[in-house]
């Protein structure tokens, strides 16, 4: 069987790129270049081959490659399945998956894709939406089923905003709404807990350089602990507000440095950046432990923030896993240690394009 | 190849809305048509001028005939205390076509969106209550489809009618608008494999 690594990617008119075709052999790949030669940009198209809007959270508009502005194409081989994904300008994106036309959940069966990215160094102190965001997609990653419960949760309450927002008063058509609301909520905060849990598991059963958290999921006050009761409660609430108040929605991400007891956000800023490594690798063991395979890992500019020490641990522990980790940097020294453990690339800007070449 | 103008383009722009039909196979239709005009021409614009002036809406349960009250609310022997919901008059015509169903049935035409701005008046939801008394009804078998919106209307009906015998379609089959790709024994064995809701 092939592995769950990526083995090939082309793009078409995708940012500053008009046109790359890349193999890969399973072995982390390490991407270097210049200031905006255009790496990132590589590995927010392989974000693009899961759910979503990618690591950078850009619309299909923003990711067509100007001044043209033909539309864009992704295609990859994972598995031994070929994915597609492609938007028009003006159109909505697209998937395919073996030719065939389907929803963007879809791809989180066939690709376990997770980020990191600089602008998630604020992670911790930032609003709770970008903690929620980064969960979920571990969660996605761990039970591609929970994709589906957070877009039938998602729907039924634009559904009862919309009615708190007309001041529709009808409490049947309210009951209806709040009981799909409710069976969602409850599969969404049970497949968050179950992966906080193996989160945990696999810091606890690790050797690692990086630290352990004692994450746990906070609740806005709830009124009851039964989400379709909270949120019938919480109705008169909802209706000066506008909007739902109560349930997974607004549920948080905390997470404590456990050696220390200290809390994310009032860690310093590297020691901020090592918990979320820490927990990106922890997802990739529970992965490992659960599917026999660690996940694709995209890291952008993970080197720059790491001492000496801490990179080669976590290259180290990279290439321990088995992971397929997309690493950007500007040289190629930061990637030395990692030698022919790894595969690299050089990104490039010439002509107005990005170029991507093999270097070793 | 010179594109047609006029009348006749009008006609094929016409065909190719209909369902099923694009702009080639509209063409290839109004060619047909023109070329058959007697034995098809014709008689199809006179049914189309005949139904067009008497086809309306049944006042009670928003099925599609030729007269205010369509054939089977007319009809005492289907008043059997069964009232099946669906979305789409589609639906009703093939759960017709399977014979399975002897009651009467009550159309909706659509299901409950805030965002689309579809409310219980729209879908004829008052009219259904007072059709329970009126009818004397004791069993409300609800056939809409597994959507988020079909099963929120599923519920938005049963949660009204707490005294009387709600029941929906087996699940896993594809109801509402589609009822009308189902053949007969499918039909047939999720209406038996029926349950309360
Ligand atoms: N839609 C687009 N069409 C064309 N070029 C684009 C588009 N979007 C972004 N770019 C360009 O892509 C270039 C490369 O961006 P990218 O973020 O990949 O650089 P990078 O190699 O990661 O640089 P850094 O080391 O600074 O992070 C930028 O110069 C940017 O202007
Ligand atoms: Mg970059
Ligand atoms: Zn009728």
């Amino acid at each position: 069987m092939p592995g769950r690594h990526l083995a090939s990617i082309s793009l078409r008119h995708f940012r500053s790129h008009r046109r790359v075709d890349a193999e890969f052999d399973g072995r982390p790949v390490a991407i270097f270049g210049a200031n905006g030669a255009g790496k990132t940009n590589l590995i927010e198209a392989i974000s693009m081959l899961s759910p979503g809007r990618g690591l950078r959270r850009a619309t299909s508009e923003e990711l067509i490659r100007r001044p043209e502005n033909f539309g864009w194409k992704v295609t990859a081989e994972i598995a031994g399945h070929s994915l597609e994904t492609t938007a028009e300008p003006g159109g909505a994106r697209q998937v395919r998956i073996d030719s065939k036309l389907g929803p963007q959940i879809a791809l989180a069966k066939v690709a376990r894709i997770l980020w990191l990215i600089p602008a998630m160094d604020r992670l911790w102190i930032e609003g709770a939406d970008g903690r929620r965001r980064f969960l979920d997609r571990a969660v996605l990653s761990l039970d591609p089923s929970h994709g589906e419960a957070v877009l039938t949760y998602e729907k039924a309450m634009r559904e009862r905003n919309r009615l708190l927002k007309d001041m529709v008063r009808d409490a049947h058509w309210y009951t209806a709404l709040e009981r799909t609301m409710a069976d969602a909520g409850r599969r969404i905060t049970a497949g968050r807990q179950a992966t906080l849990d193996a989160l945990m598991a696999a810091q606890a059963g690790a050797e690692t350089v990086f630290p352990a958290a004692d994450l746990s999921l906070t609740h806005a006050d709830q009124p009851s602990e039964d989400l379709a009761e909270a949120l019938a409660a919480s109705r008169p609430r909802d209706l000066a507000a506008g909007r739902s108040l109560v349930g997974p929605h607004r549920s948080d991400l905390q997470a404590v440095w456990k050696a220390k007891g200290v809390d994310a956000k009032d860690c310093s800023t590297g020691e901020q950046k090592a918990l979320l490594i820490s927990l990106i690798l922890a997802n990739g063991r529970a992965l490992a432990a659960q599917m026999g395979e660690a996940p694709i890992l995209l890291l952008d500019e993970v080197a720059a923030h790491l001492d000496a020490d801490r990179r080669a641990a976590l290259y180290d522990e990279i290439c321990g896993l088995g992971a397929q980790a997309f690493m950007t940097g500007t040289g190629p020294e930061l990637f030395a240690e990692l030698g022919p453990r790894a595969q690299h690339f050089e990104v490039v800007e010439a002509e107005m394009q990005s170029e991507v070449r093999h270097a070793g | 190849m010179s594109e047609e103008t006029g009348d006749i383009q009008v006609l094929i722009d016409l065909m190719a809305r209909l369902p099923g039909l694009g702009p080639r196979s509209a063409r290839r239709a109004v060619l047909q048509l023109i070329k058959k005009r007697g034995q098809l021409l014709i008689p199809l614009a006179d049914a189309m001028q005949t139904v067009g002036a008497t086809a309306r809406e049944c006042l009670n349960c928003g099925n599609i005939g030729t007269t205010d009250i369509c054939k089977i609310c007319e009809n005492d022997k289907r008043a059997n205390g069964q009232i099946c919901v669906v979305e789409d008059v589609a639906d009703l015509w093939a759960m017709e076509r399977s014979g399975v169903f002897h009651g009467r049935y009550h159309v909706l035409g659509g299901t409950l969106s805030a965002l689309d701005a579809i409310g219980p008046e729209e879908l004829r939801i008052p009219r259904l209550i007072d059709r329970m008394t009126a009818e004397n009804v004791s069993e409300v078998i609800l056939a809409m489809s597994a959507t988020i919106d079909g099963q929120t209307t599923a519920h938005y009906i049963a949660d009204q009618l707490p005294n009387l015998k709600v029941t929906s379609l087996a699940q896993g089959v594809p109801v509402g608008g589609e009822l009308d790709y189902l053949d007969d024994g499918t039909i047939t064995a999720a209406l038996n494999a029926r349950r309360a809701l």
